[in-house]
């Protein structure tokens, strides 16, 4: 026993170096979630007249999406985005960080635009108040306007089917 | 063969270029304060080492040169113009960013191990070290204790010297 003790603490120190490889230091959890969505009033890409506030969404489960035309990683998400708007499964309104709105306009009518609207913000203030910090970002917020979870980094398949859509399906038993 | 040295060249210049980009990269140092206001840049340098950029996450706020970081250090300097204090600064990034923010982690229920645990492993250590330490002792003492058996080895010792001689 006491030949082998070396070997079985190499053991233990192997497993916590195989735990510590398989999680991601990029998941920081969000002290946001179980929090109202901080409030804000921008304006929206392509509309000059009027203003967003997620207020306006009370009432209705929704994702907010952080993105970029600067974003490489956006384009991997964005035919998902893109999939789930026409699949109607739930509303995407757009936070388009720190972006030119030339550029951002231009990529949307490249890959699709997936967003019931774009919410502009150029200085970046509304993604400290919602702690962005690796875009992009991707918020499901509930009916009564409460963060319920955040995707950081882009969406996957997995995600979405392993994740997001088993959530939303609590989401509307609550709401029932 | 003049391909051959051409794309040589090509290697050497891209190995050059690759390694001087890699050298800024770890060279980068901490920030240059703005010459405006020194006093403020110096309060801002004060908060902005003690929080973590999440970008590049090994890094401070006031070393890093992510434009997270920059906005970040130009949000510290705003709240500092209205009057904010640093404890007002520094929970309004934890609000929004949680604990991982502070460079320093907080001791809480959820960091004791962190903090705690190389104390822990090192109380373990020593234990174990005496442990061996006073078993060794105990060794050495039943070798020693009978002066009859101290000389009979030592005859024994040098009756072996001789034999190999």
């Amino acid at each position: 026993m006491k030949r082998f003790l070396p070997l079985i603490i190499f053991a233990c120190l192997c497993v916590f170096l195989v735990i510590g490889l398989q999680l991601n230091p990029k998941d920081v959890p969000s002290p946001l979630i179980g929090k109202a969505a901080p409030q804000f009033s921008q304006p929206i890409l392509n509309q000059t007249s009027q203003a967003f506030s997620p207020e306006q969404m009370r009432g209705k489960v929704w994702l907010l999406n952080v993105w970029a035309s600067w974003c490489v990683s956006c384009r991997e998400e964005h035919p998902l985005l893109n999939e789930l708007a026409k699949q109607q499964t739930i509303p995407i309104i757009g936070l388009n960080y720190k972006d030119q709105d030339d550029a951002a306009k231009e990529w949307l009518s490249k890959m699709g635009d997936p967003y019931q609207l774009s919410i502009v913000d150029r200085s970046g203030n509304v993604g400290i108040n919602y702690g962005v910090y690796g875009v992009p970002e991707t918020f499901l917020i509930n009916s009564q306007g409460i963060i319920v979870h955040k995707f950081t980094g882009p969406l996957t398949p997995v995600l979405i089917q392993k994740e997001l859509l088993p959530m939303l399906v609590k989401l509307k038993q609550s709401a029932s | 063969m003049n391909r051959f040295l051409n794309t040589c060249q090509r290697m050497t210049l891209g190995i050059l270029l690759s390694l001087y980009f890699l050298s800024s990269i770890s060279m980068a140092d901490e920030a240059k304060p703005l010459a405006d206001n020194p006093e403020l840049e110096a309060k801002v340098q004060t908060i902005a080492i003690e929080l973590r950029c999440l970008v590049c996450q090994n890094e401070t706020i006031a070393g890093s040169h992510a434009d997270l970081a920059v906005d970040l250090r130009n949000q510290i300097r705003a709240q500092l113009q209205n009057g904010k204090s640093k404890d007002d600064i520094i929970s309004y990034m934890v609000d929004r960013y949680g604990d991982f923010v502070l460079y320093k982690p907080p001791v809480k229920s959820n960091t004791l191990v962190l903090w705690f645990g190389p104390f822990i492993i090192l109380l373990i250590g020593l234990w174990a070290l005496l442990r061996h330490i006073r078993q060794e002792r105990v060794v050495a003492k039943l070798v020693s204790d009978n002066p009859d058996d101290v000389l009979k080895a030592r005859a024994l010792l040098s009756s072996a010297k001789k034999d190999t001689k």
